[in-house]
């Protein structure tokens, strides 16, 4: 007989009362666990966004035109045409820290005769590309073929059909994996076939000579950062260095993706701390009236002796029980609904979104129970202290 | 020797005089009662001597020490180590059984030993059903676990608050047989009563009225 077995007595003994305090707790905890489950899942889908744009900083043309371009199309999908001379992407490799600089050229294709679809027509350069092929790898096993295209997953053309551009024919060879994003409606091809495509615009009348004598032009240069630099340097060192384009980290560029997951991030915040007030509330009040249920009792173990620190924690331990198997019911719970249920969540929020690793999960799983524990402990505190603050001489006076 | 002594202890509830200006002395080993009607203060007395409430005015002397002095904290050792309380109301901690009941007080007072309480509830004639819960136990069933409980620590000084008040007439024969058999064994006890069978088991009874001593009764038949 102590404290603790004292404390395992009352809840086995007063079943309904447990139940409840545990049922109650189980909720909170559903909730904080869930909620973070679902906000951590956004976070890793905004990571892997970023990790399929892949390049630590992107180098566009100057004209102010060109970011708020590349930006739409990659959230949006719409089309993009602006150039700069290839010999930035020299420039862009002179900058020390830069480890990849890889080349792309944007043609948009028009909504006329000569092309099949209104689509962004992206060239990357097969020897340093390292963003789109491993991309590509996914679905197709061999490197892209001169005039072979493939396909982001909105695109309407199936492996081995043709599309027309600009009158040329590309032979479709892969479909590429979901990424959510505006790179789903692009046609992709290696440099030697965009240059032919090129041409072909340029015959129609689409020009993308920036001067009448300029040879080659690229549209954006990917730029990987050396391990031990510092992205933010580098980046700044590009802006310093490389003439008519300007470098943004990727980072900056998701901020719209990452706008909407800190709006669905609050949401879920604000439910959260909802959840945690009401419960909050009702354990006050749960505990208020265990409370006066229990002046009697606590008067009777006041008079055989126990100190008021020893009600006190009598009071503590029973709520921490309660709220560590409530915790952890919780948990179950949250984890029985968010699982199952990841595609339904994910097209609700059309969002990218990513389970995490189970570390991970186990970490807020933890956290949650935490929190769980705080707040009952918390509830029943207060409880405790009123109650050891209780005249016992005087409840059993009144008692009958 | 002297165990306990009041000295001009008043207790005042706004204008109302719950004790007014009370000196008695209890002996070591003596056997007191205490009688008087309805609101003349025997309980406002018993919850000063046991610890539960503080004189407005006067000395309380237990043991030499004057615990109107104590702090909180202190009183409540001073009333592990010293007193056993039994009170009218059959005061048991609900969900715990009659021997879980009786070792609730060994434990804040030293180490629970289940054999020593369940030796305790043989003493009011309720070891087998040691187990039940008090929602299993008659009224007087319930009071002798109470009784049980007050002596599990050997306290020198037991406190009854009419502990016969509520029981029949073999109930209150086992209480104050179990209370004759401790006063042989040197344990100080007052009693308050208002049945004078109870008063006359005792050796000497205080009378208050209005919160004052009346008169004192020394009990000439007693032990015979
Ligand atoms: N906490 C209190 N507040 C105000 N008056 C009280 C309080 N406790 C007792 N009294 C009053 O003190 C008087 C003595 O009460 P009490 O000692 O309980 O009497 P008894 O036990 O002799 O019946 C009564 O008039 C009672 O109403
Ligand atoms: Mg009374």
């Amino acid at each position: 007989m102590n404290a603790f077995s004292l404390a395992i007595k009352n809840l086995i003994r007063k079943p309904g009362r447990t139940a409840a305090l545990t049922l109650l707790t189980a909720f909170l905890a559903l909730s904080v666990f869930g909620g973070s489950l679902v906000v951590s899942s956004l976070q890793r889908g905004l990571h892997s966004l970023e990790s399929r744009l892949g390049a630590d900083i992107i180098v566009l043309p100057a004209s102010a035109q060109s970011k708020v371009s590349f930006e739409k199309l990659l959230l949006q999908g719409t089309t993009g045409a602006f150039y700069m001379d290839a010999s930035a992407l020299d420039a862009v490799r002179e900058v020390e820290g830069v480890e990849i600089a890889a080349p792309q050229t944007f043609l948009a294709s028009l909504k006329a005769d000569c092309c099949a679809v209104k689509v962004q027509v992206i060239g990357m350069d097969q020897e340093t590309d390292f963003v789109v092929q491993p991309w590509i790898a996914q679905s197709y096993s061999r490197s892209l073929g001169d005039m072979d295209v493939a396909v982001g997953c909105k695109v309407e053309a199936d492996v081995g059909e043709t599309l027309r551009i600009y009158d040329e024919n590309c032979h479709v060879v892969a479909r590429l994996a979901p990424t959510g994003t505006g790179l789903d409606t692009a046609v992709y091809c290696n440099m030697d076939t965009m240059n032919h495509l090129l041409a072909a615009a340029e015959q129609k009348g689409v020009s993308h000579k920036i001067t009448s004598d300029s040879e080659e032009t690229i549209s954006a240069v990917y730029v990987k950062v050396k391990d031990g630099y510092d992205i933010d340097q580098v980046n700044s060192k590009l802006n310093g260095h490389v003439r008519k384009a300007t470098a943004v980290r990727t980072r900056s560029m998701l901020t719209q993706v990452s706008d909407s997951l800190a709006g669905v991030s609050r949401t879920v915040s604000l439910l959260i701390a909802a959840v945690w007030v009401l419960a909050l509330i009702i354990l006050l009040i749960a505990f208020a009236m265990m409370a006066a249920e229990r002046r009697r009792e606590f008067a009777v173990l006041r008079l055989v002796g126990t100190s008021r620190r020893g009600l006190c924690r009598l009071v503590l331990t029973e709520s921490a029980l309660c709220s560590l198997a409530g915790g952890l019911i919780g948990i179950g719970a949250a984890a029985a609904v968010v699982f199952p249920f990841t595609t339904l969540i994910e097209t609700q929020l059309g969002l990218p979104y990513l389970t995490p690793d189970a570390r991970t999960m186990l970490l807020l799983g933890a956290l949650a129970l935490g929190v769980t524990v705080l707040v009952g402990a918390l509830a029943s505190a207060w409880a405790a202290l009123r109650l050891s603050r209780t005249d016992p001489g005087a409840t059993l006076r009144e008692g009958a | 020797m002297s165990l306990l002594e009041l000295k001009n202890v008043s207790k005042i509830y706004g204008e109302l005089k719950a004790l007014d200006n009370v000196s008695i002395h209890v002996d070591q080993g003596e056997w007191v009662a205490i009688m008087g009607p309805s609101g003349s203060g025997k309980s406002t007395m018993m919850n000063i001597i046991g610890c539960m409430d503080k004189p407005s005015l006067g000395e309380v002397l237990l043991d030499g020490v004057d615990i109107s002095k104590e702090s909180s904290k202190h009183l409540t050792d001073i009333r592990r180590d010293k007193i056993g309380l039994i009170f009218q109301q059959f005061h048991m901690v609900n969900y715990l059984t009659a021997v879980e009941n009786v070792m609730v007080s060994q434990y804040y007072h030293s180490m629970p030993d289940e054999e020593e309480a369940l030796e305790a509830l043989g003493r009011v004639g309720l070891r087998e059903r040691a187990r039940h819960l008090p929602s299993q136990l008659s009224g007087g069933e319930q009071q002798r676990v109470c009784v049980a409980r007050a002596l599990i620590n050997h306290p020198e000084l037991i406190l009854a608050d009419e502990p016969t008040g509520n029981l029949d007439e073999a109930n209150e024969n086992i209480v104050l047989d179990l209370f004759a058999q401790l006063h042989k064994e040197g344990t100080t006890l007052i009693v308050v009563t208002h049945d004078p069978e109870v008063a006359e088991a005792a050796q000497r009874t205080i009378v208050l009225e209005h919160g004052r001593v009346a008169r004192e009764i020394i009990n000439e038949n007693f032990g015979k």
